[in-house]
């Protein structure tokens, strides 16, 4: 075993530390980051482990330089992360259009906590769903996922690093208040395994431009320091990475950030599908929220309702298929005051009905068997 | 079958760490399903502090006491703020120096002088571990040797000895007491 690699085994963790392992597991090896509760053991543990590992740990001035190191750290081929909560993430939206410019694969985990502004920090709340996607200026595609448990946690960041590295593209990584900061059982295979899974990014052929796509709409990516001329800029830019400031050059390359993920979405949607083949009420959910979602829906079961569960774990881009495909009444359950219910609604042809809180605390079971009880009859 | 157990206390006597040192005594010692989850108000010391624990055989959904089986508690704030959690046929464990339970019908109540205890062993901070040896004694709910592993990978090695006999002297006074 490889100096620093953790024993395969059981072990009992945080969300927060399986977030760290998981990305360091995955092939993470930089991070820059400002701490924040409640993703500030993310920090602390990649602080211990990185430099077990020989990577790069740093402790930046503000969120605005964090987003920009790991920017920098991507650019020479590094498999790059930074964590931080709600606040942190409203400072790096503008780099993250940087991020969303430059191609540059980078993780950006977000403890989300009850919000607006300050908020409730060491709370659960789930207000930055929309923030995601569209936190910075523009008109973009990016990719966010958002697990449920803390073995998925850690799973699930191999994806993370896989989506960003194959699409060229900032993947935002929601965890919430609840998952954080909660511990439970976990297994963590052999690292060598997940690391057989690892999808490294594409290089460039002889020639390729910096910016050229391949038929995947995705352009291999050449690293600074390697020999090539290379220019990043936040200026719309022509396939050379040289500023190109017509109508023309913002019409190709807007169009080709957005569809290099809207044609893949379908390898990046995960979703998961609890009783729904028979239901006729099915909750929408994710995060920590669904984890009191699932045991309204197994109340409900045992009264006769027939209700089921779909988890979003791709929230971005939009699991839009899913909606469709069934014709039962929706319940997005959610922290916050209707954010995904706006997205269940665009593609549901049946009722869709709110269960929100505004965060602190996810739904009591009972809460989502009331619903489920008032929408069934 | 699914396990509620809730910790209340005041921030400083250790209650968060009790909770987590069952809940990887369970997960790790015992490969039982277990989610901890933990709430303290913003104070050092002084503030409310609680945490819960759930062990099942399948996995956990809801991470949340609903109805605890057992609740252990080292404060009377706590007392008033949780007691109202306790399943009807639950176990109700606590400092008897520090909480004064009301009339609670039907539910067994527990006490030990914990506190007591760890400041005659020496010092107080071992009160939660005396508290959670005097739980186990009463609930046996897993084994000693577990849960001292779990100790042990939570204490500096050179108290080991301290919680060891902290853990110890909780136990055997649930098994010569009651």
């Amino acid at each position: 075993m490889k100096k620093g690699y953790l024993k395969e085994g059981n072990y009992f963790w945080s969300g927060d530390i399986a977030a760290a392992e998981g990305a360091i597991a995955a092939g993470c090896r930089f991070y820059a980051g400002y701490p924040i509760t409640p993703s500030s053991e993310i920090a602390e543990r990649m602080a211990l482990r990185l430099p077990q590992l020989g990577g790069k740990f740093i402790e930046m001035e503000d969120e605005i330089g964090s987003i920009a190191a790991i920017i920098g750290a991507s650019w020479t081929g590094e498999r790059a992360m930074t964590a931080t909560s709600g606040p942190g993430v409203s400072l790096m939206n503008e780099n993250l259009g940087l991020a969303v410019m430059t191609e540059a694969p980078i993780v950006v985990v977000n403890a989300m906590r009850g919000a607006p502004s300050t908020g409730l920090p060491t709370l659960i709340g789930q207000g930055d769903l929309m923030q995601a996607h569209y936190g910075s200026q523009g008109s973009y595609e990016l990719v966010t996922l958002y697990p449920s448990t803390i073995q998925e946690t850690f799973d699930l960041m191999l994806h993370a690093f896989n989506f960003a590295e194959k699409y060229r593209v900032p993947v935002m990584y929601l965890i919430d208040g609840l998952l954080a900061h909660m511990y439970e059982s976990i297994y963590v295979p052999p690292i060598e395994e997940i690391e057989k899974k690892i999808v490294h990014r594409k290089r460039p052929k002889e020639g390729q431009l910096p910016y050229e796509p391949d038929e995947d709409l995705v352009p291999p990516m050449p690293l600074i320091g390697e020999g090539r001329n290379i220019h990043a800029t936040g200026l719309t830019h022509d396939e050379r990475g040289y500023p190109d400031l017509t109508p023309q050059a913002q019409e190709k390359l807007v169009r080709r950030l957005n569809e290099k993920i809207l044609k893949h979405e379908r390898d990046i949607w995960i979703v998961e599908e609890y009783m729904t083949e028979d239901a006729e009420t099915i909750v929408v959910s994710f995060g920590g929220e669904a984890r009191a979602v699932k045991a309204g829906v197994d109340l409900a079961r045992k009264e006769g309702i027939k209700a089921g569960m779909l988890r979003l774990i791709t929230i971005w881009p939009f699991p839009w298929e899913y909606i469709k495909k069934y014709t039962a009444d929706f319940v997005v359950a959610e922290l916050n005051y209707g954010q995904m219910y706006h997205k269940v609604k665009e593609y549901a042809e049946t009722p869709v009905h709110k269960l929100t809180k505004m965060g602190g605390e996810i739904h009591t079971p009972q809460e989502v068997l009331k619903k489920l009880r008032e929408v069934s009859q | 079958m699914r396990t509620e157990i809730k910790f209340g206390g005041l921030g400083g006597q250790g209650i968060i760490t009790m909770g987590f040192i069952l809940g990887n005594a369970a997960a790790i010692y015992e490969k039982k399903e277990c989610v901890f989850t933990q709430d303290y108000s913003a104070e050092a010391r002084g503030g409310a502090s609680t945490s819960e624990i759930i062990i099942s055989d399948e996995k956990i959904d809801y991470p949340h006491v609903l109805k605890a089986d057992y609740l252990v508690l080292m404060s009377m704030s706590a007392y008033r703020d949780y007691v109202h959690k306790l399943k009807e046929d639950g176990v109700l464990v606590v400092d008897s120096d520090l909480v004064a339970p009301g009339a609670v019908e039907k539910r067994r109540i527990y006490g030990i002088p914990a506190t007591k205890i760890a400041e005659d062993l020496g010092n107080p901070i071992v009160a939660n571990i005396v508290m959670l040896g005097f739980f186990n004694g009463v609930t046996e709910i897993l084994s000693n040797d577990s849960l001292i592993q779990a100790i042990k990978d939570r204490v500096p090695k050179k108290f080991w000895e301290l919680n060891e006999k902290a853990f110890m002297e909780g136990y055997n006074y649930a098994k010569n007491n009651l």
